[in-house]
């Protein structure tokens, strides 16, 4: 997300936030921490808090014009300088251009002797100065709570914590308070119930030896915020927590088709390919080629210059390359014109979810319109978190309108319930098979869902060939589909049928045609004759008129002759 | 503001710096408090310097002070902080290692 992205998403909100910078936070955040106050970050050792923390300073340092100071407590100022160059983060840079000041504020307990009335206010004024030698928006104490071991009165501790933190809101400084977690409270010292405006929990856990960051945020006064445990991930690249997106299914759809990559495979849907932005899900068993489908789709993107980034699980970048050029695919070109990034990394590395937040990260910062990733049963674990985080992948690429393809490898035999909740994450399934039969090991494919298409029914064949996938003419014999030889036998003696059926039939409308004609014939006389009749009847009828006139005649006649004799 | 004029040959010189906070009430009891137990107790064998660290926060920085008001005593080693407003003289002068004076003018 931009800067100017940020302070326009914010805008709306009453509360001023700023922006933490950190990928994903100020997205769950809705723009991250509340301005001018402190908020708590609490965790247990290592959940990377100090971390955390020195990014938000660096961020607004670097990106925001908003120097900062960091007050650690707990490590010196070289230390954390050693300990985030391997983020990339030059601090005594930062120091030099008055963009960060840094006091370490050693707290020893042995040194300490307490007598008489006292009060922090060596700490206020160190801090009053640090901010004002750098004009510090941002402030860091990390960890506060560590006075506590230097000091017995922890009623004087705690009186002064209070007046600190309403004194870091005088300043107007936006301020993070970092706390180790405490039993039963969030923090030992229950740092909680003076930073009340914004707690956020880390949380580093470990399950089956894998280990998952896990970022919640416990409260978040005046502002609507994300209330799930939100994976986040640590690397050389700095901290970056995936969202849950908010709005769930309000991404935009599209109408246009994305080719598959295998032309006979956009015939067979609806659409001429999948929907740009859906999901598409590509099974089968092992060796039906369910990565070169993936790869045939990446390059396709990329041919129409799209950005496309595959992930694969299996396979290192040379290996999947060398693997793909065999069936006449070369990625090469590509990956030299900076339109496709292959990813890879062990399953086991770390968690599904760790993995997904790497992944979310890289997608936003490579901005691709195609991302494949081979394959999604690489990895282990309850099927309903793996759906889960996969949702959330699904629901992440959707609304940035990228098309997906994931490749799953299936046993033979019936579906698994794992199988059924990932598929009904999809927006279209293709299926391949491995048809066994006369001896022959064919592979055949058809397309067992696609959302808002119409598309075939039919299993095809088809062959890897030196040109990629290529999809055979399908042929469907009374046993259900044929491949290979099998097919082809079928063919020819299909054929041989075809043609005694046609001879067949031309006989029989010969037959009928005879049989028309003389039918044509009868009906012709029939008529005639009916004719001759009626002329007949005509004649009698006219005779009958003309007798009847006569005798008419006749008795006019006779009545004159009558009335003349009268 | 360097105090203590004599000098004693037998006995450790002390380096002693007070660190106060402006002139509260707080700060103004710990320097008297302070005065008191040099002028008593360290008969000249000391320098004591007043700081306040509003007008020099870097002092406060270079010497790690958290409290106020906090003594320091420098010298002699072992480095000791005392925090607080120095009401109680025998635990100030424990805390420095310092041998009380055998008739404080109080007793």
């Amino acid at each position: 997300m931009t800067e100017t992205a940020m302070a326009l998403d914010s805008a709306p909100h009453s509360l001023p936030k700023t922006p933490s910078g950190i990928e994903g936070f100020d997205d769950i955040t809705l723009g991250g921490l509340p301005q001018g106050r402190p908020t708590l970050v609490c965790g247990a050792a290592g959940c990377g808090k100090t971390l955390f923390a020195m990014t938000f300073l660096v961020n607004g340092a670097v990106r925001f014009d908003e120097p900062g100071v960091f007050m650690s407590f707990e490590e010196r100022a070289e230390d954390l300088t050693a300990n985030v160059a391997s983020l990339g983060v030059d601090v005594p840079a930062l120091v030099a251009a008055r963009k960060l000041a840094i006091d370490h504020v050693r707290v020893e307990r042995s040194e300490i002797e307490e007598n008489g009335e006292y009060d922090l206010e060596g700490l206020f004024v160190r801090l009053g100065y640090a901010i004002k030698s750098v004009g510090a928006k941002r402030v860091v104490l990390d960890t506060v709570e560590a006075l506590f071991s230097g000091f017995t009165d922890t009623g004087i501790l705690r009186a002064e914590l209070r007046r600190l933190f309403g004194w870091l809101k005088d300043q107007g400084v936006t301020a993070v308070i970092t706390g180790e977690r405490g039993e039963g409270q969030l923090t030992r010292q229950g740092l909680e119930e003076y930073v009340s405006d914004c707690v956020i929990l880390l949380d580093n856990r470990v399950e089956e030896q894998i280990t998952t960051r896990r970022l919640r945020i416990v409260k978040y006064r005046g502002s609507s915020h994300g209330t799930n445990e939100y994976p986040f991930l640590i690397d050389e690249q700095g901290i970056s927590v995936v969202p849950i997106t908010s709005a769930g299914l309000a991404h935009k759809t599209s109408d246009e088709p994305v080719s598959s990559g295998v032309p006979g495979l956009d015939a067979m849907l609806g659409a001429g390919g999948f929907y740009r932005g859906s999901s598409v899900l590509v099974t089968g068993g092992s060796g039906t080629g369910k990565t070169i489908f993936g790869a045939q789709f990446a390059s396709a993107t990329c041919r129409r210059g799209e950005r496309c980034l595959l992930f694969t699980f299996e396979e290192s970048p040379s290996q999947l390359i060398r693997n793909v050029r065999s069936v006449g695919l070369d990625l090469r070109p590509h990956l030299d014109a900076g339109l496709l990034r292959i990813e890879s990394a062990r399953p086991s590395l770390f968690g599904f979810e760790m993995h997904l937040a790497r992944m979310v990260r890289d997608v936003r910062r490579f901005r691709p319109t195609a991302v494949v990733i081979d394959p999604i049963s690489a990895f282990h674990g309850p099927s309903s978190e793996i759906q889960a985080a996969l949702l959330r992948l699904i629901d992440i690429l959707k609304e940035d309108g990228i098309t997906a393809l994931f490749t799953g490898l299936t046993a033979s035999g019936p579906m698994t319930d794992a199988d059924h909740m990932v598929s009904s994450l999809m927006d279209a399934w293709i299926s391949l098979r491995c048809i066994e039969e006369t001896g022959e090991r064919n592979r055949g494919l058809y397309v067992l869902k696609a959302r808002g298409m119409g598309h075939s029914n039919q299993i095809r064949e088809y062959r890897l060939t030196g040109q990629g996938v290529v999809l055979i003419e399908p042929y469907l014999g009374s046993g259900g589909v044929m491949t290979g030889s099998a097919r082809l036998a079928e063919e020819a003696r299909e054929r041989a049928e075809t043609m005694r059926r046609q001879r067949a039939t031309e006989q029989r409308r010969r037959d009928f045609e005879r049989k028309r004609l003389s039918t044509e014939r009868q009906v012709a006389e029939l008529r005639a004759a009916l004719d001759a009749e009626a002329a007949e009847l005509e004649r009698l009828d006219e005779q009958a008129t003309s007798w009847e006139q006569s005798l008419e005649q006749d008795r006019d006649a006779m009545a004159v002759i009558r009335g003349a004799a009268e | 503001m360097t105090d203590g004029p004599g000098y004693d040959h037998t006995a450790p010189r002390y380096t002693l710096r007070l660190y106060v906070t402006g002139s509260t009430p707080r700060s103004t009891r710990a320097i008297e408090n302070m005065r008191r137990i040099c002028a008593t107790h360290l008969d000249g064998r000391y320098d004591l310097e007043v700081i306040d660290i509003y007008q020099n926060p870097v002092a406060a920085v270079d010497q790690q002070i958290i409290a106020a008001p906090t003594l320091v005593k420098l010298l002699p080693l072992p480095l000791r902080r005392v925090v607080g407003d120095l009401s109680d003289t025998e635990k100030v002068l424990a805390g420095l290692e310092i041998q009380p004076h055998p008739l404080p003018p109080s007793a």
